[in-house]
């Protein structure tokens, strides 16, 4: 019998059109193993019954012409899902209703997705375990107890466990590529601009990005093509030519010029991740690659550039989370001390300290010290970017400096949870594209990703890069089920 | 450079967020650790460096003013915590 739930995208959506399958039976199929597998928490809110009856209508008048015909999908939490509950893993959204949709979501709507539901995260996409959210940390499917990542951890989880075919994240500073890296998946973060941040609970306004996590680099490429549309609904949108990522998808890289940077060496990197990176590297030659070595010398500042950046616009995002017009409220006994409780109560313990940091930067005398100044690093991050692309074509690095870890392991160290970020944070920073593909396993078995970091609105070659690595490196994720009883 | 618990305090005030003595007290020693990491920058001189405040590259596009989404008064009314019928509502700002 055909395993349904284990099928890539890509031959989900032909065995659909054939009409080896329906909908009905492919959205069931998910709908049963999401039931069996409530021990990861990796959903928060599960649509299961309207996912079935959309299914139906579909089987009823199928349109075999669009792109995601008849498929079920679960969604990262922080996309607004007109009618069912938002809550971007914080308790002060905890009821929250959208009456719109975001254009990320619609886009995929529009193609025949079905929503199967809302996934876990980090609250308000700040964490990099998934161990922030106010409904639970996730289980990574990998191991027991391990983190699936974090911030798109719910995400990463169903997708490498079989719970939603393909699905969406957000990234802010590592949020796609350091969870896909964690759990032998694919996660795209494309160019600030590329995908509308419309409808999305905002985090770090100059940063955030969309993108697609999938099993493979075409289905990647297959959702990229769909999420990816200029949105006047969003200022900050951009009108380019977008490619038909999964038509042009190829393999030949022959002459392409990819970039070593030295930088990103760390002190008590594990060797593995050294020796995962040299294999990538071989990989690259093997394709027809010419590898170059590149240097891009602010690296070191770009993880203290970020939490500066991005809390700042967290406190300034996070205002409006009032208790007036939606949301948690707490008593309180005047307006002042109402707005104070409620978001002492409503908001988590980090997202409490990234507000309490974003507004001492931004305060009276300390705003040219700090905010100023990041600007400014932020400007040389780029600057070193942009220098790098004068001789190449893409850079190669890890995705992260280590594989998974235990929960509970980093919670009370925040600045050794931050260090999660170092080699994905510099790209959110220069607003490039950049991809992470599994390539291989530590000692314990657990999975590494290389990240694959291209120019501004350069997502086909990267991906190009990706799926001629992919062939090479052949990596399979081990999944037991440990968690259906 | 330290984060004293008055500025903490401060901080709190500025934020809209209450932060009892105990909770004072845990922010400062993590707020203290994470600016430990992030004066890093001083080491980089910046005195010829533009801000960068945004990557997107773009001018902003003119549109005419006009509504395109309306008549979703009760849905946006539904998502407010206290109960009415045609208003927010707010405890008391007026004696």
């Amino acid at each position: 019998m055909l395993d349904i739930t284990s099928l890539t995208l890509t031959d989900l959506v032909k065995s659909i059109k054939d009409k080896k399958i329906s909908s009905e039976e492919t959205t069931k199929a998910f709908i049963d193993r999401g039931e069996k597998s409530r021990d990861l928490n990796a959903y928060i809110t599960e649509d299961f019954s309207n996912a079935l009856d959309k299914a139906r209508a579909f089987d009823q008048k199928p349109n075999f012409d669009l792109k995601l015909p008849g498929i079920p999908m679960a969604v990262k939490d922080l996309f607004c899902t007109n009618g069912v509950k938002t809550t971007a893993g914080s308790k002060i959204l905890n009821n929250f209703i959208p009456p719109y949709e975001s254009t990320v979501t619609q886009n995929i709507w529009n193609e025949g997705a079905i929503l199967l539901g809302k996934l876990n995260c980090d609250e308000f996409a700040m964490g990099s375990s998934n161990e922030t959210s106010f409904f639970g940390s996730v289980q990574s499917p990998i191991d027991k107890d391990l983190v699936p990542g974090g911030s798109s951890g719910g995400s990463a989880s169903a997708l490498a466990a079989n719970l939603t075919p393909i699905t969406i994240g957000t990234d802010t500073g590592g949020s796609i590529r350091q969870p896909a890296s964690f759990t032998g998946t694919v996660g795209l973060k494309p160019t600030y601009g590329s995908c509308s941040r419309y409808g999305i609970v905002a985090f770090a306004s100059s940063l955030d990005q969309a993108g697609p996590m999938s099993k493979n680099v075409k289905d990647c490429a297959l959702l990229q093509e769909i999420i990816s549309t200029y949105d006047e609904k969003d200022s900050t949108s951009i009108d380019f030519k977008r490619n038909a990522y999964s038509k042009e998808l190829t393999n030949n890289i022959k002459g392409k010029k990819i970039g070593i940077p030295k930088e990103y060496t760390v002190d008590g990197m594990p060797k593995e991740i050294e020796d995962l990176w040299t294999k990538g590297i071989e990989h690259a030659k093997d394709c027809g690659a010419e590898i170059v070595e590149i240097s891009l010398p602010h690296t070191n500042y770009a993880l203290p550039a970020y939490y500066i950046v991005a809390p700042a616009e967290a406190s300034s995002n996070l205002a409006r989370y009032d208790g007036v017009k939606y949301g948690f409220r707490s008593k309180g006994e005047n307006l002042i001390d109402m707005y104070e409780k409620t978001r002492s109560e409503g908001f988590g313990e980090e997202v409490q300290r990234r507000i309490m940091i974003g507004t001492y930067v931004l305060s009276s005398g300390y705003y040219d010290a700090y905010y100023i100044k990041a600007q400014k690093v932020r400007k040389l991050i780029k600057n070193d970017f942009d220098e790098a692309y004068k001789k190449v074509d893409a850079i190669l690095t890890p995705s992260t400096p280590s594989a998974a870890f235990k929960i509970g392991e980093k919670t009370n160290d925040p600045v050794s949870m931050y260090l999660n970020d170092i080699f994905t944070v510099p790209v959110n920073l220069a607003g490039l594209p950049a991809i992470s593909i599994p390539a291989g396993v530590d000692a314990k078995g657990y999975p590494l990703g290389l990240q694959i970091i291209g120019k501004a609105f350069d997502e086909q070659n990267i991906l190009n890069i990706a799926y001629a690595m992919e062939e090479k490196i052949e990596f399979k994720n081990k999944i037991t089920d440990w968690w259906i009883k | 450079m330290t984060i004293d618990l008055k500025t903490i305090k401060h901080i709190s005030k500025l934020s809209r967020i209450s932060v009892d003595d105990d909770k004072a007290k845990k922010l400062a020693g993590d707020m203290n650790s994470i600016f430990d990491f992030i004066e890093k920058l001083k080491e980089l001189d910046t005195n010829n460096v533009e801000p960068l405040t945004s990557v997107a590259e773009t001018t902003l596009k003119l549109r005419i003013d006009e509504v395109k989404s309306g008549n979703i008064r009760e849905q946006v009314l539904k998502n407010s915590p206290d109960e009415n019928e045609d208003f927010f509502v707010v405890p008391r700002v007026v004696e």
